[in-house]
């Protein structure tokens, strides 16, 4: 199973590529469009903002080359800030025009301590994830839930989370090798 | 709201765990790689290392050593000592960490704060407070900066942190307790999550912490017994704290 990690320049990358090692899959990093194809999962990352973000993923021409793998039905993750980017629009930095794999927006936290930091459990499943992030999805998408906001949503071959897998001890690994398993 | 959270936290000098009391006497508890997975393995909901001796020269075995501790870790990692620019805070998360924590330097110039949380987001962002008699201390607590605690957390949230961590030095490595006081008082002035740290001696101690802070840090406590951190989670389960289950 080859994995691909999105580069963009920002965040903790290793983290992810150290997850995904654990469970013996061969991941590597991607930075250019044709690594994205080839890949059996690609994995949208996210940590930092989501302005430079995208930014980085235009100018790296990741932005089409992922919209390319989701229309051809090639399994894609979204993780966090790689959730926010795949819908159409983020408030953030302003307003930030995302990639559209998924409808809806990304908004600004309100209720509780901003940033929402910790572990919180997610419906269906009863797990519990780590979190960290002050914006989140509105979408009807949404296919699992976490304290009324949203945890997870899916279209097609794309899934996004809000939590981070790769941080979550046991829950997350559980969590990422069912992502490498054949659908 | 998130669950509370427990986190041990490695002192490190010389490449190596240490821990004192008030800030002083520091002795030598472990090998920061085997302490740190011993910890993720036994139910930690985040780790944090802090490099107490901070020298500029010793920079790249330090980001050596946390690429060590971080390889082994499945939960999030904060580490701070000697972070003075954006720089510094770029490299400790390219070598594996998910937050970095800064002190003194945002002390003697507050912007790094923002420019921090511009580069990294707000959630990498903890801007750890020591404090004596309320009033925050830099250099590793050794010179008075004459600000309330208080203030100086409303101001680093201001600016862009993401966390404060909050360690009063009068309680640090005593075993007697937290001080809810003014761990109390800072949780009520910021909106972010603020982590109590120093005086933990017992599971009622941190139930205590917990109460008015969003997560524990715990050093003293853990380290002559790793073992420790499982079965304080059994206790504080006991005392009605809503942990995680780690399993």
């Amino acid at each position: 199973m080859k994995v691909a990690v999105c580069d963009y320049g920002a965040g903790n990358v290793r983290s992810v590529l150290a997850a995904f090692a654990r469970l013996d899959a061969d991941v590597s990093v991607a930075d250019t469009p044709a690594a994205v194809a080839a890949a059996d999962l690609a994995v949208l990352p996210g940590v930092g903002s989501a302005a430079s973000a995208m930014g980085v993923l235009r100018e790296r021409g990741l932005d089409e080359a992922l919209r390319a793998r989701v229309a051809g039905g090639g399994p894609t993750l979204g993780i966090c800030l790689g959730l926010q980017l795949a819908l159409e629009q983020s408030d953030e930095d302003g307003g930030v025009q995302g990639l559209g794999l998924l409808p809806g927006r990304a908004v600004r936290l309100h209720e509780g301590r901003v940033p929402r930091i910790g572990w919180a459990t997610v419906d269906p499943g009863g797990e519990a994830y780590y979190f960290a992030h002050s914006y989140v999805a509105e979408t009807p998408a949404a296919s699992a839930i976490s304290e009324g906001i949203v945890a997870e949503a899916r279209v097609a071959s794309f899934v996004g989370v809000q939590f981070h897998p790769e941080k979550s001890g046991a829950a997350g690994a559980r969590f990422l090798k069912r992502c490498l398993s054949p659908v | 709201m998130p669950l509370p959270r427990l986190i041990p936290c490695l002192d490190v000098a010389g490449g190596r765990v240490v821990k004192g009391v008030r800030f002083e006497n520091l002795r030598d508890v472990g090998d920061p790689v085997e302490l740190g997975a011993a910890y993720s393995d036994a139910g930690a909901d985040e780790l944090v290392f802090l490099d107490v001796k901070a020298t500029l020269d010793a920079r790249p075995a330090l980001l050596e050593l946390v690429g060590r501790v971080a390889e082994r870790l499945a939960i999030p990692f904060t580490v701070g000592g000697g972070v003075r620019s954006t720089a510094d805070g770029a490299s400790l998360l390219r070598a594996g960490a998910d937050k970095v924590s800064v002190n003194t330097a945002a002390l003697a110039r507050p912007t790094l704060i923002s420019e921090l949380a511009n580069l990294l987001g707000s959630q990498a962002v903890v801007v750890a407070i020591d404090a004596a008699e309320g009033k925050a201390m830099s250099h590793a607590g050794t010179e008075p900066t004459g600000r309330s605690a208080v203030d100086w957390a409303r101001e680093a949230e201001e600016r862009g942190a993401g966390e404060i961590l909050l360690t009063s030095m009068n309680a640090d490595g005593t075993r007697a307790g937290y001080d809810l006081e003014l761990t109390a008082a800072v949780a009520a002035a910021v909106s972010v999550p603020v982590i109590a740290s120093g005086g933990a001696g017992s599971a009622r101690h941190v139930a205590e912490a917990l109460a008015v802070a969003q997560a524990a840090l715990l050093a003293s406590i853990l380290h002559e017994r790793p073992g420790r951190l499982a079965s304080l989670r059994q206790e504080l389960h006991g005392l009605g704290v809503p942990l995680r289950d780690a399993a």
